[in-house]
């Protein structure tokens, strides 16, 4: 494998506390060394310079929706999108059709990632059977396939008692439960965020209470079970500050806040735009807040897209009959860094931290596994992944330029600030802005 | 060809009373006023929609407003196809969006649309160049029925500044309610609504209105009662206890009428439900004007077609 030998970038590398203009050297898909003035002969050396060198960035959180879905995004189509954000590695999701709830289907996930030739891609598994909420699945052969979580996101598991044991059983194997938060009875098939808008457009509101309500209980499990819990794109100010509440009493517990979240509220659906539609819904000015404070005090540890393509024509609908979410892994890295870096709220080691250290550590990515060396850092002998941003880059969002096969964004016209601009995967570039 | 159709006073479509001038409202309400006395008339029968195509899409189960504008159309002229969801394409799985490509390509001047889905009006509007009538969309608006509410108030009462109405029922799942609640206000009218917590729009209060709890203080409060039908699923799912419950802590009843401080207006959009929200004897009372609801009702979507279609507004309209 050849060598690559990055020169006189900003290296920022949360997980080594470093900040500096450095070289960076990717030998034989890891990294060798970081320093001053480092000198290789045969390596293929890029200027970095004006450029941000970063440990690859890690999305936990995407729906790849292959199998079953292959119109909106495959995995091969996800992983090339992920790339062009700027992201070396993607946990899909496993709410596909069929639902990926077997050593078999986990398999065909990790087997298709690995040609997919963009972003690592990581599967997850089903923590019940069909997502249903009634068995569990077989949790460690999952794992033994590959699985690097549990989660039945899309669906919350409504039945306590089953996340006691699921929480309980896959601290087995230490293998985190990743949990979409909604008590659907409370929610009722709510189209978007209750309040004064939902009210208005006579749409069926799902409360904050919907959210909070779920995490105060899993929260407590997590408690009772001293099992690792990951709580996806939390989105109520309440949800924070239980969360926040729950690390201070030394619950294991990590969380994600969404650059949707952090950036639009609930009056961006204006008059039933199905491209602000998602679940949890985007709420209140307050609760926006709330996640981007998440976001800065490291109550949300982890900054995740919640990537969920849809073909158009299905987001081509009233409201309440589109399907729930946006695309994320293309303006991902330009809303972080305009929302928050930009703005003040968290330096740009802090989203760095947020949208790689902190990822790797979540879903175990940190630690060497299956021969793949250790990811989220630039320490020696990790993985030769690495993300190149231009922080002095402004750019328009152009839906139509995205590599995903799905458009469906609220973000499109908005002008962001950063972005990728080469995304090096095991030291191989894997993609390359062109501008 | 629609570029002509498209009328300086309400546009190319009426989606909700929420987006309509006072001056708007006033001009379909002076309109409809001249359009009462066709229906008088022993052939009921005017010329202006002549050589217009209408549809009448209820993709949800309707009577009153579906034959409501049915005889409006026909009245005015038009040339009319009714298609509902059983039996539609819609029921294969055609989607909204191709329905109105199909209706489009048939070179139809309006379409009059009756969904489920709150916003399918106006999502149906934005994408066709005929003129859309929203008959009702999901919990959203129905605007035709909020401008007969307001003409048969305007009829009796006068003009609506300062007076008081309240909406009582369920307005959590009302889009009379919403209408009314737009229109009335557009109007200079005092609006509040009454009913159980449950029954309510969370922060309703936002939209300008105040809420009882209590009937009784309701009927002290108001000049005019718009009592909402209370359907029965809404007890299953939990949202009141009882039918019977409801009657005797909400329902507009002839005592309660009886001891009201003023002489009461009293409507309603049907179909009622005896013995629930409002018993007979008040529904058949001398406060109720229900039936002359309905009659308003051919005459707004008549002043509704017409100033769609073109026609000019009446003296009163002076948008």
């Amino acid at each position: 494998m050849s060598r690559l030998l990055i020169r006189g970038g900003r290296v920022v590398d949360p997980s080594q506390g470093i900040d500096a203009v450095l070289d960076v050297l990717i030998d034989g898909g890891k990294i060798a060394r970081v320093g001053e003035g480092i000198e290789s002969s045969d390596a293929e050396t890029m200027d970095a310079s004006g450029l941000v060198v970063a440990p690859g960035l890690i999305d936990v959180h995407v729906h790849l929706r292959e199998p079953g879905g292959e119109h909106k995004e495959t995995i091969a189509s996800g992983a090339r999108a992920a790339a062009a954000g700027g992201f070396t590695a993607v946990v899909a999701m496993p709410n596909t059709d069929p639902p990926i709830d077997s050593p078999a289907t986990v398999g065909y996930v990790k087997a298709a990632g690995l040609r997919a030739g963009g972003a690592r891609v990581f599967p997850s598994g089903c923590i019940t059977l069909g997502q249903k909420g009634e068995q569990l699945t077989e949790i460690g052969e999952l794992m033994a396939a590959g699985a690097v979580c549990i989660t039945d996101d899309g669906r919350p598991v409504m039945n306590a008692g089953l996340l006691r044991m699921a929480l309980e059983y896959a601290q087995s194997f230490d293998l985190p439960v990743a949990l979409h938060e909604e008590e659907l009875t409370l929610s009722r098939g709510g189209a978007m965020n209750e309040g004064i808008i939902a009210t208005r457009l006579g749409l069926t509101g799902i409360p904050n209470a919907a959210e909070d309500v779920m995490i105060a209980r899993d929260l407590m499990l997590a408690e009772l079970t001293g099992g690792r819990l990951h709580i996806q794109h939390v989105a109520t100010r309440g949800g924070v500050d239980l969360i926040r509440a729950a690390k201070a009493k030394g619950v294991r517990v990590t969380a994600e806040g969404s650059p949707h979240h952090f950036t639009l509220t609930d009056e961006a659906v204006g008059w039933y735009n199905t491209n602000a539609k998602m679940n949890p819904p985007l709420r209140s000015a307050a609760d926006r807040d709330a996640v981007r404070q998440g976001v800065a005090d490291g109550t949300l540890d982890v900054i995740a897209t919640d990537h969920a393509p849809h073909h158009y024509d299905e987001k081509e609908q009233a409201f309440e009959d589109a399907p729930n979410g946006i695309v994320g892994l293309e303006t991902a890295v330009g809303l972080a860094y305009t929302e928050l870096v930009a703005t003040g709220l968290i330096g740009l080691a802090e989203m760095i931290e947020r949208m790689s250290c902190a990822p790797a550590r979540a879903m175990n990515l940190d630690r060497a596994a299956d021969g793949r060396p250790p990811l989220g850092s630039l320490r020696e002998g990790s993985a030769g992944d690495v993300t190149l941003l231009d922080p002095m880059l402004e750019w328009t969002v152009d839906p139509a330029g995205f590599l995903s096969l799905s458009r469906n964004t609220p973000f499109g016209g908005r002008k962001l600030r950063c972005r990728a601009v080469r995304t090096i995967i095991g030291g191989t570039t894997a993609w390359q802005s062109s501008a | 060809m629609a570029q002509e159709l498209v009328n300086p006073v309400l546009g190319k479509d009426l989606i909700g009373l929420e987006e309509l001038t006072r001056e708007q409202i006033t001009a379909i309400l002076d309109t409809a006023e001249t359009f009462k006395e066709i229906s008088e008339r022993p052939v009921r029968k005017v010329p202006y929609l002549r050589g217009r195509t209408v549809v009448n899409a209820f993709f949800e189960n309707s009577t009153r407003t579906r034959v409501s504008f049915e005889f409006a159309e026909k009245r005015m002229g038009a040339d009319t196809v009714s298609i509902s969801t059983t039996g539609s394409s819609v029921q294969k799985g055609e989607t909204l969006v191709d329905t109105a490509r199909n209706l489009e390509a048939m070179r139809i001047d309006m379409v009059v649309i009756r969904h489920a889905s709150s916003g399918a009006a106006r999502f149906l509007a934005e994408r066709i160049e005929s003129s859309v009538i929203n008959a009702g969309d999901g919990k959203h608006e129905h605007p035709t029925q909020g401008l007969l509410d307001l003409l048969t108030i305007r009829d009796h009462r006068g003009p609506l500044e300062g007076l008081k109405v309240c909406i009582c029922g369920d307005v959590l799942h009302s889009r009379v309610a919403r209408s009314n609640i737009h229109g009335l206000k557009r109007l200079g009218a005092e609006v509040a609504v009454c009913g159980p917590m449950t029954l309510m729009p969370p922060d309703v209060g936002d939209l300008g209105v105040r809420w009882f709890n209590r009937i009784e203080a309701a009927i002290e409060w108001a000049d005019v009662l718009n009592v909402l039908r209370l359907q029965l699923e809404r007890m299953k799912a939990g949202f009141i206890p009882s039918l019977r419950e409801y009657n005797r802590v909400f329902g507009v009843t002839r005592a309660r009428v009886e001891a009201a401080p003023r002489d009461l207006l009293i409507l309603h959009p049907g179909p009622m439900n005896r013995g629930v929200e409002i018993d007979s004897d008040v529904a058949d009372g001398p406060h109720s004007v229900i039936l002359q609801q309905v009659t308003n009702g051919v005459a707004v979507r008549m002043a509704v077609l017409y100033l769609l279609s073109g026609g000019p507004a009446t003296e009163g309209g002076d948008a």
